[in-house]
């Protein structure tokens, strides 16, 4: 198969895919992930939230851009990085917090903790420990559409440090061998932990890593959520028409270390602070609607809904009680 | 200067095979390399090659011959009419010089069915190989649910590595027997994928060894993460192939996994012996929820044993089965060595010592009552394995009896296991890795 792959340069305005609305509701998404996160970030530094916990601050975009792609019955997978998926999969923000703080009335009734939540009515697959281990895991779930017939598509996240994984490239080979509708999408935030892209792969451009199977790609800029979701509206068709798996580099960029317990040592202040300063996605997004002619009251009560529902969350998160003992023994085998 | 051809062995766990069709006949010339006739193994027809030349003066063994031993005489060469070869007494293909290796017998022998212990009320059976009934197991289940899929290396178009799922692609067609490239990590987590979206994935591996690739997608994926997502997310998938000794295949190929696997919580573990336990256990595990370890036994597979033929035939999962009753001795196995316990107990018995042998069928979750009700009875206890000592099955057995019934010991309970050795290649040391009778033997008479 002749592979074309196409790029679209970083900095150059997209095409519009979004209208006035939609990007509004995409700017909420990505606004509650925001402050999400940055409200996960202080129950951890109170002491609430414990072990690993990876924010997806920087990231919006990517994400909240790709769900606009995707409909009921959409598979989503990815890496312990997940709370910005789980959100925009339009799961409970409560429930998602009480998993943090490991209480009863989280989504896995506080037994998998930060890196591990699903809900198989939100098409949530997980939120998975294991570098790497989710995209076989999504070439599974694109397997079961295919096995199924029918014309779901499966969106399996994964960062650039697990695209070096072995298990990725089988996966890449199986879902184009098969034809298995999977949209790969690498998040590719330049460091994995502490290791940069450039230290790690020998691979230059990582939206050719599909290539040798003779994959589709595109390279995308991942701060802008309106390139996010013109690639992903290209990708998602390329896999509804049963045309098999398609790849997308998402170019993006975490402001916060790898986990809570990272002090980034390895990038500079003002690297950060540019990215923060110059391709935030959430500015640019905001400016758009500014343009569209979202007014400044509009903006602001969305910020005060928003402060709200995650104030909520954090009170339920430290207000339900912590699994009973009894539960150390449950979900272990189905039927025991 | 006559030259015998004899029977080549084809695969590693060949004992005798049957010459389906002769390609030369008495009075033609044949030149190295001809393809003299052809040979179906238990695993696959293959084409048997002529290593000398000369004319082929007699065709010993005629076509259509079954259960031909392996170094048995098939046709004389006479070599006078050739010009240049030397007549070296080599046999052609794979085959061993024959005074090296004494001739196996003819075929394996069915396995007399447990005389006084047979399954309850499935009626009628038929002598079945262990390869049949898994076959019938998996076809059955997949007859009935078409969420079950079979996927694997040469599972389809091959008919199976060791032709266990003859003729299923056929019956079921390319989407739901499925050739996967050599990949087992990519593979197993695709499966693991699929049943977590609902599918009941049956992922056969060559050998358990191959699984090594995939273990972390088997035990960090597919038996953790029903507990991880609070019940959420199950994995109703069986990973099935040959596990441990097969013959002369190496260190590589030769490792038991049971211990490995048990040790996990949220997987099941079973190791079927005889062709009822096969064809039972296999539906058992397809129809089970939770990912289900299946680990087979390569010299098993043609092994024939009775089986019950019922449409209905299933067996628990989690259930021992005693197959030999006894009062002196409760003798511990699974899988392959259930026979080497069986054939330690009929040694015993001609000296006097009654043996219980239980199948333990099941590894994890272990039928802990099967085994204090035997051992309350006997008060020694035997545990046989073919996998290393150390942490080993025997290990947790032991424990298991020291916890429950230590009182009614007359004896330590003792542990035959594999040495605690790489599987060595050569036959002589191979043999020496692997629990014998006599060791099992020697291992109760210690108990007295």
């Amino acid at each position: 198969m002749a592979v074309t792959p196409e790029k679209t340069k970083r900095g150059k305005k997209p095409a519009v895919s979004m209208d006035r609305d939609e990007l509004f509701a995409a700017y909420a998404s990505m606004l509650l992930i925001r402050r999400f996160e940055e409200k996960a970030g202080q129950l951890y530094g109170m002491g609430l939230i414990a072990g690993f916990c990876h924010l997806y601050i920087g990231q919006e975009a990517v994400v909240v851009g790709m769900q606009h792609c995707i409909g009921q019955g959409d598979e989503v997978i990815t890496s312990y990085r997940d709370h910005g998926h789980m959100l925009a999969c339009g799961m409970d923000p409560n429930g998602v917090m009480a998993e943090l703080t490991g209480r009863s009335g989280g989504y896995s009734r506080g037994k998998g903790g930060s890196m591990h939540m699903f809900s198989k009515e939100k098409g949530f697959f997980g939120g998975h420990g294991i570098v790497g281990a989710q995209v076989s895991l999504g070439a599974g779930l694109g397997f079961s559409n295919w096995y199924r017939e029918n014309d779901r598509v499966s969106l399996t996240y994964f960062g650039e440090g697990a695209s070096n994984q072995g298990q990725v490239y089988e996966s890449f080979n199986l879902a184009n061998l098969m034809k298995l509708p999977v949209v790969f999408i690498i998040e590719n935030n330049r460091y994995a932990m502490g290791t940069s892209v450039e230290r790690a792969s020998a691979s230059r451009d990582l939206s050719l890593n599909g290539v040798p199977w003779g994959m589709p790609s595109l390279a995308v800029d991942g701060m802008d959520v309106l390139a996010v979701k013109a690639a992903g509206e290209q990708a998602v068709a390329h896999c509804r028409a049963g045309k098999g798996p398609f790849l997308l580099e998402m170019k993006t960029y975490r402001y916060r270390g790898h986990s809570m317990s990272d002090p980034a040592k390895y990038r500079t202040r003002e690297e950060v602070q540019r990215m923060r300063a110059e391709h935030d996605p959430l500015d640019s997004a905001k400016k758009h609607l500014e343009e569209l002619g979202i007014t400044e009251a509009e903006m602001k009560k969305l910020d005060d809904d928003i402060k709200l529902r995650v104030q909520e969350a954090a009170d339920f998160a430290q207000a339900s009680p912590e699994p009973d003992p009894s539960e150390l023994w449950t979900d272990i085998l189905v039927g025991v | 200067m006559a030259t015998d051809i004899l029977m080549p062995a084809l695969s590693p766990t060949m004992t005798s095979g049957k010459l389906s069709k002769w390609l030369k006949q008495p009075g033609d010339t044949v030149k190295s390399g001809d393809v003299l006739a052809e040979i179906e193994t238990d695993k696959a027809t293959m084409e048997v090659e002529a290593v000398d030349e000369g004319v082929l003066s007699k065709i010993v063994v005629p076509e259509g011959t079954e259960g031909v031993a392996v170094n048995a005489v098939i046709a004389v060469l006479n070599a006078d009419e050739a010009s240049t070869a030397p007549a070296a007494p080599a046999a052609p293909a794979a085959a061993a010089p024959v005074a090296a290796m004494p001739a196996a017998p003819a075929v394996a022998k069915p396995v007399a069915a447990p005389q006084n212990l047979s399954e309850p009320a499935w009626g009628e059976t038929k002598p079945t190989t262990v390869r049949e009934a898994l076959r019938e197991g998996m076809v059955l289940e997949m007859r009935a649910d078409a969420d079950v899929f079979l996927m694997g290396e040469e599972v389809a178009q091959y008919q199976g590595a060791y032709k266990i799922s003859q003729g299923m692609l056929d019956e079921f067609g390319p989407r739901r027997v499925i050739d996967t490239p050599i990949t087992e990590h990519g593979f197993t987590g695709m499966a693991v994928g699929a049943a977590m979206n609902g599918l009941k994935p049956i992922v056969e591996f060559m050998t358990f060894n191959f699984a090594m690739q995939a273990i972390d997608q088997i035990i960090n994926s597919a038996a953790k993460t029903l507990y991880m997502s609070g019940g959420q997310m199950g994995c109703p998938i069986v990973f099935r192939g040959p596990n441990g000794a097969a013959a002369r295949v190496g260190a590589q190929h030769s490792q038991c996994y049971a211990s490995w696997y048990a040790h996990c919580p949220g997987l099941k573990v079973v190791a079927p012996w005889s062709a009822a336990d096969a064809k039972g256990l296999m539906r058992a595990a397809i129809r089970d929820p939770n990912p289900v370890i299946f680990l087979e036994n390569e010299i098993l597979y043609g092994q024939t044993f009775d089986c019950p033929v019922s449409e209905d035939f299933i067996l628990p999962i989690g259930k021992a089965k005693i197959e030999r009753a006894g009062s002196d001795v409760t003798i511990i196995a699974f899988s392959i060595m259930v026979d080497v316990a069986m054939k330690a107990a009929e040694a015993l018995a001609e000296q006097g010592i009654s043996a219980e042998v239980i199948n333990l069928r099941t590894i994890r979750p272990l039928d802990i009552e099967t085994i204090i009700a035997s051992v309350k009875k006997t008060s020694r206890v035997v545990s046989v394995e073919e996998g290393w000592p150390f942490a080993g099955i025997g290990s947790e057995i032991c424990m298991t009896v020291v916890e429950h019934c230590f009182d009614w010991l007359d004896a330590p309970p003792v542990r035959v296991a594999g040495l605690d050795v790489p599987m060595p290649y050569a036959a002589n040391l191979e043999k020496l890795a692997l629990p014998q009778p006599s060791w099992v033997v020697d291992a109760v008479k210690k108990l007295f």
